[in-house]
């Protein structure tokens, strides 16, 4: 099973990848959330396989394109394969990628067992992306897209996305 | 066509996530509050997420020029093996919640079990799909005893919506012949085993709820063998109209 991320070799290829980020959060590249999952290149043919975050991002698309064009200029012949298993999990965003959310504001991943005492008891652990409290309040298990949870700070009284745990 | 048991299976799995995932984006913009509306969609799309992952492999075994897209928006209604409680109408809230948590504590333990199918891409499906679901389950049976344990009126409208949709429950174990040759195969679910955890599960929440059933007799539900209610064909118009009206379109 591949974990975190892909070694590429070819840096003119890694370059490139790392400069596309996920529609939804800009600030993330698509290499810190853990999204491409292999990139194999043989002469001018590079093959890349990529994984959905959650089953119905409508990001993938996008990505997928996004990837195919910017290949494509450097004078590769570029096919992108969606691939379901191994599922994708938070585990792969990558420690810059969790760093670069919580800049962007929105507080990254805990644990499994964490996660579920914030979502499920309510317990305040998540710290505010504005002013760092943990006195926070889930206000919605969905929050804007599939993969956040929406919170509420109650010092600073700002909102704020929370990247649910995915296991 | 390769095998057509499995792709009628593969029907069976994704006409369920269709059809409830249609029933929730019918709520886009209508959920009694903003995080809640954006939770049903957010839902909604889970659902289709998973409905192209199935349909995409269906296309693949049926072969010719089946594509996700023809098998989502051209076939009849007899042709869909969705079970009648997905079916069932956006009454209200309480009947929103009601569905969802029947459907979803079954679809967790399906999934479970089909992570191990002798089917590799069922398994990869299901591998992704259940982490969805234990979100979903975790949100209805939230609101289930939310409704349950809250106002006299919340009480009764969530009583009044179990009431109406407990009687469908029993046809998600009906088992059919697809789905007895699939079991045999090891690639899909035993739904005997599934029951018995199901019923725990319901009866642990509704008792939390404080929401008693009412002995009733079981509905007679026959849509995983493509018979259903009237609701479907309101559906299915809805659904399927653009398709129909301009063949072929693309966004």
């Amino acid at each position: 099973m591949v974990v975190g991320m892909p070694h590429i070799k070819n840096q003119e290829i890694a370059d490139a990848l790392r400069k596309l980020t996920d529609p939804e959060i800009p600030v993330l590249s698509i290499m810190d959330m853990g999204v491409v999952r292999s990139v194999t290149v043989e002469d001018k043919e590079v093959n890349i396989e990529i994984t959905p975050t959650y089953s119905g991002c409508p990001a993938m698309d996008m990505i997928s394109t996004e990837i195919k064009f910017a290949i494509d200029q450097l004078g590769y012949n570029t096919n992108v394969k969606l691939i379901l298993s191994p599922a994708w999990t938070t585990d792969w965003i990558t420690p810059n990628g969790r760093k670069k959310l919580e800049e962007y504001g929105i507080a990254p991943p805990l644990d499994e067992e964490l996660d579920k005492r914030v979502l499920v008891d309510g317990e305040r652990i998540i710290k505010c992306t504005n002013c760092q409290s943990t006195n926070t309040k889930m206000v919605s298990q969905f929050g804007s897209t599939a993969c956040k949870a929406l919170f509420k700070c109650e010092d600073c009284l700002e909102p704020f996305d929370y990247f649910k745990c995915l296991k | 066509m390769k095998d057509p048991v499995l792709y009628n299976y593969l029907l069976m799995l994704g006409d369920n996530s269709m059809i409830l995932g249609h029933r929730l984006s019918q709520l886009c913009g209508h959920g009694p509050t903003l995080e809640t509306d954006i939770a049903l969609t957010n839902i909604s799309l889970d659902f289709f997420g998973q409905v192209r992952s199935y349909f995409q492999y269906a296309a693949e075994i049926k072969g010719g020029d089946a594509t996700e897209d023809s098998i989502a928006y051209l076939r009849y209604e007899r042709d869909h093996y969705n079970c009648i409680l997905v079916e069932q109408a956006n009454t209200d809230f309480a009947f929103v919640i009601a569905r969802q948590f029947f459907f979803d504590a079954y679809h967790h333990l399906l999934l479970e079990q089909l992570t191990e199918s002798a089917d590799s891409q069922i398994a990869a499906i299901a591998n992704k799909s259940i982490k969805e679901s234990k979100y979903h389950l975790r949100f209805s049976t939230e609101w289930m005893k939310r409704l349950g344990a809250g106002t006299a009126m919340s009480q009764k409208k969530i009583k009044k919506a179990v009431d109406h949709l407990y009687p469908f429950v029993h046809e998600l174990f009906h088992e059919t012949a697809i789905e007895k040759e699939m079991k045999e195969k090891g690639i899909g679910a035993d739904l005997n085993l599934i029951r018995k955890q199901y019923d725990k599960i319901v009866m642990d929440v509704l008792n939390e709820a404080q929401i008693a059933l009412t002995e009733q007799p079981d509905r007679q539900a026959n849509g995983k063998s493509g018979m259903h209610s009237e609701e479907m064909g309101f559906i299915l118009a809805e659904f399927q109209y653009m398709q129909r009206a301009y063949p072929n379109m693309q966004w």
